[in-house]
């Protein structure tokens, strides 16, 4: 029998969408008996449309108002999760735990003072020396604690200070792809005896007038009516974003077994890569990624929670690699939103969800088929909508 | 002659090719002897108008131009070019071929107020400018550049294109002690037995008014302008806050079993890599320095060395007040006695504080000493602090003969960072 001690498994899930917090609330919006109800804010930000976030009971997770009141929202989103995946490892106030645990972060950046940045726009044209102005503005306008609350690295920084989360701490940049590699990164950490335990995943405030700005400049936005990832196709596609905080305890089996926690979920296998995304590339690298994780895939029991973004390039290619696969597929942006850098961490939440449930959750768009056969493994795929690829392999514990 | 594994079997990770750009100019040798000489590169700011900051001064790097000039599209260029220096030196991964993956320290990338300002003009708007006008002029067309430059994973992305190294590029920000961060990055992976090469590089080059203007806010910059060289007083009794510059460093680094196969020159070796978080505040340092000393013990530790072994510190030594006495509480309680007579100095005296990049050009600057027999000197070293009685190298460099140092960076936000540097392969 191999020694599986140096497994990477899951033991805590925290995850905050426009579907509501906890797991529970996410199984249920997905197993609906009356089918899946998409939550769509199309008014905010017209003509983008927005998945936002469920109320957060903050005083649960953020004790203190003054740390509350030190966060933006990207930031309170993210701790709330990281909190709830705290609790569900039953780590929570564990302070030699917590001393030890790790954690990746996969972080944008934060807020602006949005109604500052629209004083000075408009005041600039009109001023004598514009520079002066600026610097005016900047100096006597901001809040100046705001910086704290918009470089990537302190999301991490609150965790520290909120959960005591304190034994090492890293943050990743860059959209999709950071969030696989740092599930990455921590599961190969743990395979080579460098730690034992590790929070990881992020947040994303989709709320915000300057990322939706950012796709629209892009013309990545999806046009309205909202329709799912795979029938937005027939209207060009697109990105809805989407808020969210998600984070996973991802553990030794050893060290799980050893403090008596639960086993939601092992992540048997999860790789990344890149290209420039020339045709075709991106399926090389998915079937490279399939290929090298085959050996522990049971097809019969197996579906594809996909991170397809919506956009129509990267959406359309990955969905006829899919077919050849021939297993049922969700694509979760069609529930959460497309969500940049916790994309992947919350696509294997809800991978480990089903997996711990045994079954695969309602289809989420008319393509997509009723799996009727219990389930014991998920596919994540996670094709960032500009560049990177992962693939993952969740299975029973 | 030392073994291929170390101390826990592992396999020693050596640099073979380094690459660096600051305030004092472009490459090791201009650097080192700018370095070595005492000179500062910290300038009165020519880029952008200063009317009304409190901070006029930077280390910015104003001799290297990029076109679309941005804080990314500079953080890239400089990271390509020092890149370019490191591999050229190595011998390993030209051609657009390295032959392992990427750990870069980027700082945060985020539109800035030209691209804002061009957006607003493109609106139409004329009194009064909404977001809602400047999405109607994004939605219009016309700024699919914009989109691209600013994403967060462009720089990593497009230096992965260049350079050909493999996999999916990380790209980490632990704020001022990211640079230290990505080296750690590479050096695990290369222990776990990932690849027997990686690729490390810090770049920061986000000097603008708006970032100036954080950092003032928060009260941690030096405002003593005048003149600008005289402002980084690392150590001193005047110290007032540090001086934001810009720079970048690249490492490659390898191990010791494939630098010796291909008959590579080793530069020095990363010994060994501690970290710590700390959850006592947003930019303040725990009152007792755990965090600080732990990650300075878990170096030594992850090395296998006892403090005794080493002979020279590099501070992260940023001239706040805060953080060179909460560095000399950390350094007394791991080195005790010693402390007062370990070499400790501060580049930042001369390059100011290049913040994301600073764990990488350190780390370079840490190598060159222990190659050269040279420490460079804290300048501006006038005025002692009768409570931190360091031995700081004030102002003249020194020679010594020193087998291993090591290298701090301690971050906004409780990242802390430390690596060990032996100087003989």
């Amino acid at each position: 029998m191999p020694n599986n001690d140096r497994d990477a498994v899951i033991t805590g899930i925290g995850i905050a969408s426009c579907l509501g917090t906890g797991v529970e609330a996410h199984w249920a919006a997905l197993t609906d008996p009356a089918g899946f109800k998409p939550v769509v804010d199309s008014d905010s930000f017209a003509p983008a449309m927005v998945h936002p976030i469920a109320a957060l009971d903050l005083d649960k997770q953020i004790p203190k108002r003054g740390d509350q009141r030190q966060m933006e929202a990207w930031q309170r989103i993210g701790v709330f999760a990281a909190g709830l995946a705290l609790d569900s490892a039953g780590i929570k106030g564990n302070a030699d735990l917590l001393g030890k645990m790790g954690m990746i972060v996969a972080a944008g950046g934060g807020e602006r003072d949005y109604a500052v940045d629209e004083a000075i726009l408009s005041g600039l044209p009109k001023a004598a020396d514009q520079g002066a102005y600026l610097n005016e503005h900047l100096l006597s306008d901001v809040r100046p604690t705001l910086f704290l609350a918009q470089l990537s690295n302190l999301l991490a920084g609150n965790i520290s200070i909120v959960h005591g989360v304190v034994g090492w701490s890293r943050t990743f940049m860059g959209e999709e792809a950071c969030g696989a590699d740092a599930v990455r990164i921590a599961c190969a950490r743990i395979a080579a005896g460098q730690g034992d335990l590790t929070l990881v995943g992020g947040s994303y405030n989709a709320q915000r007038p300057d990322v939706v700005l950012h796709y629209e400049m892009g013309g990545a936005s999806a046009a309205p009516p909202f329709a799912g990832i795979w029938a937005r196709q027939a209207q060009g596609g697109g990105l809805v974003l989407g808020s969210l905080g998600c984070f996973l305890v991802i553990e030794s089996r050893a060290h799980a077994q050893a403090r008596g926690a639960t086993i939601l979920a092992k992540i048997a296998s999860v790789r990344t890569d890149r290209c420039r995304r020339e045709p075709g590339q991106a399926t090389h690298n998915a079937f490279t990624q399939f290929h090298a994780m085959a050996q522990h895939l049971d097809q019969d029991t197996c579906a594809v929670i996909s991170g397809a973004s919506g956009l129509a390039a990267p959406t359309q290619e990955e969905a006829v690699w899919l077919e050849e696969l021939g297993l049922p597929v969700r694509a979760v942006a069609t529930a959460l939103g497309h969500c940049l850098e916790p994309t992947f961490p919350a696509s294997l939440a809800l991978a480990a969800l089903a997996v711990r449930h045994g079954k695969l959750f309602n289809p989420l768009d008319p393509a997509e088929t009723v799996m009727d056969r219990p389930l014991r493994q998920a596919l994540v795929t996670g094709w960032g909508h500009w560049r990177g690829e992962a693939l993952a392999l969740v299975t029973a514990p | 002659m030392r073994s291929d594994t170390d101390h826990l079997g592992r396999p020693v990770v050596v640099i073979t090719g380094m690459g660096v750009i600051t305030s004092l100019g472009q490459g090791q040798a201009e650097n080192w002897a700018a370095l070595t000489g005492g000179r500062s590169g910290i300038r009165q700011i020519t880029r952008f108008p200063t009317t009304n900051m409190r901070t006029t001064i930077a280390g910015t790097v104003d001799f290297i131009p990029v076109p679309d000039m941005s804080a990314p599209a500079l953080s890239e260029r400089l990271a390509e070019l020092v890149i370019a220096e490191a591999i050229a030196e190595s011998g390993l991964g030209s051609g657009g071929d390295f032959p392992g993956p990427l750990f870069l320290a980027l700082p945060p990338v985020e539109l800035e107020w030209p691209q804002r300002q061009a957006l607003a003009l493109a609106s139409g708007a004329n009194e009064s400018v909404h977001y809602d006008d400047l999405r109607k002029a994004a939605r219009a067309g016309g700024f699919e550049a914009n989109y691209r430059r600013f994403l967060f994973g462009s720089v990593g992305e497009s230096l992965a294109d260049r350079f050909g190294t493999k996999g999916s590029p990380i790209a980490t920000s632990t704020a001022c002690a990211s640079g230290g961060t990505a080296i750690q990055l590479g050096v695990e992976a290369i222990r776990r037995g990932e690849a027997e090469a990686a690729l490390v590089v810090g770049t920061d080059a986000s000097v603008n008014a708006e970032s100036i203007i954080r950092f003032s806010l928060l009260s941690a910059l030096s405002t003593r302008n005048d003149p600008p060289s005289g402002a980084s007083r690392p150590f001193s009794k005047d110290r007032e806050g540090f001086v934001m510059a810009e720079g970048a460093g690249a490492l490659v680094l390898e191990t010791l079993a494939h630098a010796r196969a291909r008959g590579a020159t080793v530069l020095g070796v990363v010994e060994g890599c501690g970290e710590a978080a700390d959850g006592f505040h947003r930019t303040r340092s725990s009152p007792d320095g755990k965090p600080i000393i732990a990650c300075m013990k878990h170096a030594l530790e992850d090395a296998g060395l006892a403090p005794d072994a080493i002979g020279y510190i590099n501070a992260h030594g940023t001239g706040t007040p805060e953080n060179d006495k909460m560095e000399w509480v950390g350094v007394t309680a791991v080195f005790g006695e010693r402390a007062a007579s370990i070499p400790i100095s501060s580049n930042k005296s001369m390059i100011g504080h290049t913040l994301t990049a600073a764990g990488a050009v350190e780390a370079i600057f840490t190598v060159l000493a222990l190659k050269h027999g040279l420490l460079p000197p804290t300048i501006n070293y006038e005025t002692p602090d009768p409570a931190l009685p360091v031995d700081c190298v004030p102002n003249k460099a020194r020679a010594a003969k020193v087998g291993h140092a090591i290298s701090n960076s301690f971050g906004f936000g409780g990242q802390n960072v430390c690596l060990v540097i032996g100087g003989e392969a």
